[in-house]
């Protein structure tokens, strides 16, 4: 962290991270390093940057934009500037550092903390968000130390993670004001109690509070159901490092696919109710939701997986047909 | 101005689609819970994802099912219509440990009733390691079926995907 105590003018703190300098200003977030500056909309670098925090760099590459982004290496993170840009790394314009990823989360938590004003919410769709632009007023510290949800088996069961509920303040989003939750009913015999379980899982969603933060909701051994509700864009675009699929629960995504190294584009994916696709290994992916809408995220957990894709040893591909 | 969320069932869905710009759309494997379930036979396993060993499978619920149970926990999310899961604590595996994926079971189960659940559309339900379980619907009606893969998984790729 470069200067801690010294403010620019607009009242926001510079950091450094490595050769890497972080500024913003009213509208804008600055991203220096020893070959050049790059500049993103603060609005959106800190939606990005605030998934990447809290998804602990997630699986693989977390593009902030086309140029600068991040790649979990689980336990160490590359910060980069055109790895994933053709234009950048043909012409050796790119730009990478390795660190340990528990100093890089805390060097972006640093700049969360300070960049983040008061009324805005990086998690939240932009309807329901004050807005991130301005000179500094204040902090939200409550929306940036939200806890991901992760199940150990499934969401309510006994020793897991809880349900939502109106009494918890989890109120029924705007969007979904129409869905009309069906009766679930579970019976169990004495002494079963806390075996035999059921939760309504789309209720569940219509009560989340954020956007594009997919949480597992339920896990078989290393097969995990993660879940989450989508409005507007997707502050980030993913890089695989492993096949990822999504299974459309209610309205439509559109996923805007690229390819993995170069960013040329590949595929226009469109998912309504019921659709399921894979996102192959080797792209990177954007999706945009016009109306808030349920996703079912499928990963696969298995720690081996980004280097068996990344020698070639695995297809990029889930299934040949 | 009023929301209206879409669902999709066996009765009604709409399907979008892989537009390829500069790619193979077979590599997306598209297809649609509802479409492949609206042509399955009752409880045929079908698998619509696969990542290395483990599948989601989409089953068409329509009458009593055979019993099954898993060397491990597996979850069944109800797509459409209403399914009866009925549960049962085996007295002893009758699958073995090192088997994964669905087994079916020959006849009825052996072991202490746990319960039943009545679930419908958008509930998901824990089939618990060491239990037995069968559905039931009157009606026919959808699961997504999280598990392994295993020798009831039935891959037919070819004809349920985008090409």
């Amino acid at each position: 962290m470069a200067n801690p105590n010294q403010v620019n003018e607009q009242g926001y703190r510079s950091f450094k991270l490595g050769d890497f300098t972080f500024k913003r200003d009213e509208y804008f977030a600055h991203v220096s390093w020893p070959g050049g500056t790059h500049t993103l909309s603060v609005d959106n670098f800190l939606r990005a940057m605030m998934r990447d925090v809290a998804w602990g760099f997630f699986y693989g590459t977390v593009n902030f934009d086309t140029v600068f982004g991040t790649t979990n290496h689980y336990g160490t993170v590359d910060v980069f500037v055109g790895l994933h840009n053709e234009a950048y790394w043909k012409n050796n314009k790119h730009f990478v550092q390795t660190f340990d990823s528990k100093e890089t989360l805390k060097a972006f938590r640093d700049i969360l903390e300070d960049w983040v004003n008061e009324g805005f919410d990086p998690f939240a769709a932009p309807e329901e968000t004050g807005i991130a632009f301005g000179p500094k007023r204040g902090s939200n510290r409550a929306a940036l130390e939200r806890v991901r949800v992760t199940a150990k088996r499934m969401v309510g069961a006994k020793d897991d993670t809880g349900l939502r509920s109106e009494a918890d303040g989890f109120t029924v989003n705007r969007q979904f004001a129409d869905y009309r939750p069906e009766k679930l009913e579970v019976y169990p015999e004495k002494g079963f109690e806390d075996e035999v379980h059921a939760f309504d899982f789309f209720d569940y969603l219509t009560r989340s509070d954020v956007t594009w933060n997919p949480s597992i909701i339920s896990a078989v051994k290393n097969n995990l159901i993660c879940a989450t509700t989508e409005e507007y864009q997707l502050p980030v675009i993913h890089g695989n490092d492993r096949v990822e699929w999504f299974l459309q629960l209610c309205d439509q995504i559109d996923w805007l696919v690229y390819d993995g190294q170069t960013g040329k584009p590949r595929a226009r994916v469109t998912a309504k109710a019921g659709d399921i696709c894979a996102m192959p290994a080797d792209i990177q992916h954007q999706g945009i939701s016009p109306k808030r809408s349920m996703l079912l995220v499928w990963e696969n957990g298995d720690s081996a997986l980004p280097e068996l894709y990344a020698s070639g040893k695995l297809k990029p591909y889930p299934v040949e047909f | 101005m009023a929301v209206k969320t879409k669902l999709g069932s066996l009765a009604h869905y709409e399907k979008g689609g892989v537009d390829v710009i500069d790619d193979d759309p077979k590599h997306y494997v598209f297809s649609n819970v509802f479409e492949v379930a609206a042509k399955s036979k009752p409880y045929e396993k079908v698998c619509v994802g696969k990542n290395i060993k483990n599948v989601l499978e989409a089953i068409r619920a329509e009458g009593t099912s055979p019993w099954y149970t898993a060397s491990h926990d597996e979850a069944a999310l109800i797509m459409d219509g209403a399914v009866e899961i009925r549960l049962v604590k085996l007295d002893q595996p009758a699958a073995r440990e090192d088997q994964e994926g669905t087994t079916m079971l020959e006849g009825q189960p052996k072991g202490k009733k746990m319960g039943r659940i009545v679930a419908r559309r958008g509930h998901m339900a824990l089939l618990p390691k060491g239990s037995a379980y069968q559905f039931h619907a009157d009606k026919p009606g959808v699961i997504l079926f999280q598990t392994l893969l295993g020798p009831l998984t039935i891959e037919r790729w070819g004809e349920i995907c985008q090409r």
